[in-house]
């Protein structure tokens, strides 16, 4: 079954075609690599993904739903969380807090209720510090529950968003470059990590990731954008071949002889 | 039970106010009873701003204007209802003070629906927008107040007896007030509702990307912020014969910001103590007339660069004590 279906997608920036007729599709319960060199579009997809930009042309399809153009909150409610490239943490809340906000579905109390502290106000903030606690543990961050975030070193804060977008209870989690800035071994537990949320909750993922030691190792699929233009799609095996791959992250002959 | 407990509690506090009150009106002369007043009043205008500049981040430098709303408000609606309410329930003190509260409230509703409209186009978008149309919002209100007729317009409103409005305001009434919203705000931003307003201080985008209603949240913060300055306003009026358009100039709303810049945006404990300090430095700077704008400037500046966190950060001081505690026992 697709979960995820972009139809011809453009997105333009003034004079710069930053997507230009994207189609893919996203198996449910699947791992979906999205990769391309510096500047290929990946984060502009997923930001028109999410409703932060609304695409020019083009259908997003979620569970078989348009959901282009549509604010992203709103985007967010359905079942599509996401991480983002240059940490996007609410650095002077506690880690449990930042988890907290996501948990809107587990959230019913009025204004009212929470100036007054009725008990549904006290129902509310027990669930969602218990979710919260929970996927803080998932992500093994329930040491630092009570840490101000934005002390945490780097690769905390990514596993942070994480367990943020998890508290949508998402069916659908974007991952933009979750790797950046970790170790090997730091990466190694991160593919674990993203195995378990797709085998044991059940998520489809689509990583961003320029760290192909993760992303071949951890993806089913693979999209190669450039320029903003798909270039390849295909098994891990197949885009490590892809004479067009190569050409992108290496440069063609032609341009290597031009250059020598 | 929850309930009886409550209302035991809520008794006691506002027996006890009412004591210090009788205390303090025994001990202490006129002046020094009506500086105690407007840090009272200023106690609420700052935990009140503090809840949409400190929490939300969403700036406000017009907050003298919803105050405005509110100080006509009341004043209008409480010399109209009167006859009315005295007609039912006589002239004592208890009738008194329904007209009282009816009125404050009716400021606050005035103040709240005035928030409403300045707040929903300008909150819309992100960004600084709220600045500039609350700056214009505040000098059109006082020039709209400064023409009613009806409202007495440059003289001010002094009701309809020619002694001017009743002085309602006393210090059990504005201690009352004070703690009431005092907790009912902090309980707000120690909730759901409160850790969205923050996250969307942090970061509004990822606030967004987390399915927070973001518009909805900075419209409805803002315009509790504004009901309550409403309040305040209700109560200022009635602690003097009338109520003066040139009481709510621009000056008035930056007596606000340097209320929380003081003690730190973000901390309702700060607030608090940053409406005092305003109350008791005015009182000690009235010398200077408006060479204390001077003043307050030099002040805010040496703040920016000594401790641009404020007094307290945005920490609230029990968060502060408790910490140190904790250092203090993980060193031992």
């Amino acid at each position: 079954m697709t979960l995820l279906e972009l139809r011809k997608v453009d997105k333009i920036f003034g004079g710069l075609h930053a997507v230009r007729s994207v189609s893919f599709q996203v198996e449910k319960g699947s791992i979906f690599g999205l990769i391309g060199p510096n500047g290929a579009g990946k984060t502009t997809l997923f930001n028109v993904i999410t409703g932060v930009y609304t695409p020019e042309q083009g259908e997003i399809l979620f569970a078989g739903k348009n959901i282009a153009g549509l604010r992203p909150a709103l985007i967010a409610a359905r079942g599509v969380a996401r991480t983002f490239q240059n940490i996007r943490i609410f650095r002077a809340m506690t880690v449990a807090e930042n988890v907290m906000v996501a948990g809107h579905h587990l959230h019913s109390a009025s204004i009212l209720d929470s100036m007054l502290r009725t008990r549904r106000y006290e129902a509310d903030e027990q669930a969602l510090s218990k979710r919260a606690r929970e996927l803080l543990e998932i992500l093994g961050l329930a040491d630092l529950a009570g840490e101000i975030a934005g002390s945490l070193p780097y690769g905390s804060q990514r596993r942070l968003e994480i367990a943020r977008g998890l508290m949508l209870s998402p069916e659908l989690l974007l991952l933009d470059e979750p790797a950046a800035g970790m170790n090997s071994q730091e990466a190694q537990t991160l593919n674990e990590q993203i195995r378990f949320l797709r085998d044991q909750l059940g998520l489809t993922v689509i990583l961003v990731e320029h760290n192909m030691a993760v992303v071949m190792n951890v993806c089913e699929k693979i999209h190669v954008v450039d320029h903003g233009e798909t270039i390849a799609e295909g098994k891990p095996a197949e885009i490590k071949a892809h004479p067009k791959v190569l050409a992108a992250y290496l440069g063609e002959e032609a341009e290597n002889e031009a250059v020598s | 039970m929850r309930v009886a407990i409550r209302t035991a509690i809520a008794a006691a506090v506002l027996l006890a106010i009412y004591g210090l009150g009788l205390g303090v009106e025994a001990g202490f002369n006129e002046y020094v009873q009506r500086i105690v007043l407007l840090a009272g009043v200023n106690v609420i205008l700052a935990v009140g701003l503090n809840l949409i500049n400190g929490t939300t981040g969403q700036f406000s430098i017009g907050h003298a204007g919803f105050m405005a709303v509110g100080a006509y408000g009341a004043a209008f609606v409480g010399v109209k209802i009167a006859p009315t309410i005295h007609g039912l329930l006589g002239t004592g003190a208890a009738a008194d003070a329904v007209v009282f509260n009816l009125a404050l409230l009716a400021g606050a509703l005035f103040a709240g629906i005035s928030g409403l409209i300045v707040g929903m186009p300008s909150l819309r978008l992100r960004g600084d927008y709220l600045a500039v149309v609350t700056l214009g919002f505040g000098e059109i209100i006082r020039i709209l107040f400064n023409n009613a007729t009806f409202l007495g317009a440059a003289t001010g409103y002094f009701g309809d007896d020619p002694s001017g409005l009743p002085a309602y305001t006393n210090f059990f009434w504005v201690f009352a007030w004070a703690t009431t919203i005092v907790i009912l705000i902090h309980n707000l931003t120690f909730s759901q509702t409160g850790r969205s307003l923050t996250a969307i201080r942090e970061d509004e985008i990822a606030a967004e990307a987390m399915a927070t209603p973001t518009t909805r949240l900075k419209v409805t913060a803002f315009a509790i912020s504004a009901a309550t300055a409403g309040i305040a306003g209700g109560l200022f009026a009635h602690m003097q014969a009338g109520v003066r358009p040139e009481d709510f100039r621009f000056e008035k709303s930056i007596d606000m910001i340097v209320m929380i810049i003081v003690g730190g945006l973000g901390s309702i404990s700060g607030a608090i103590l940053g409406g005092i300090f305003v109350a008791v430095s005015l009182e000690l700077m009235r010398d200077l007339q408006q060479y204390r704008l001077v003043l307050y400037a030099l002040l805010l500046v040496v703040i920016m660069i000594v401790r641009p966190q404020g007094l307290l950060g945005n920490r609230e001081l029990y968060q502060l004590v408790r910490r140190r505690k904790a250092t203090r026992a993980e060193g031992a």
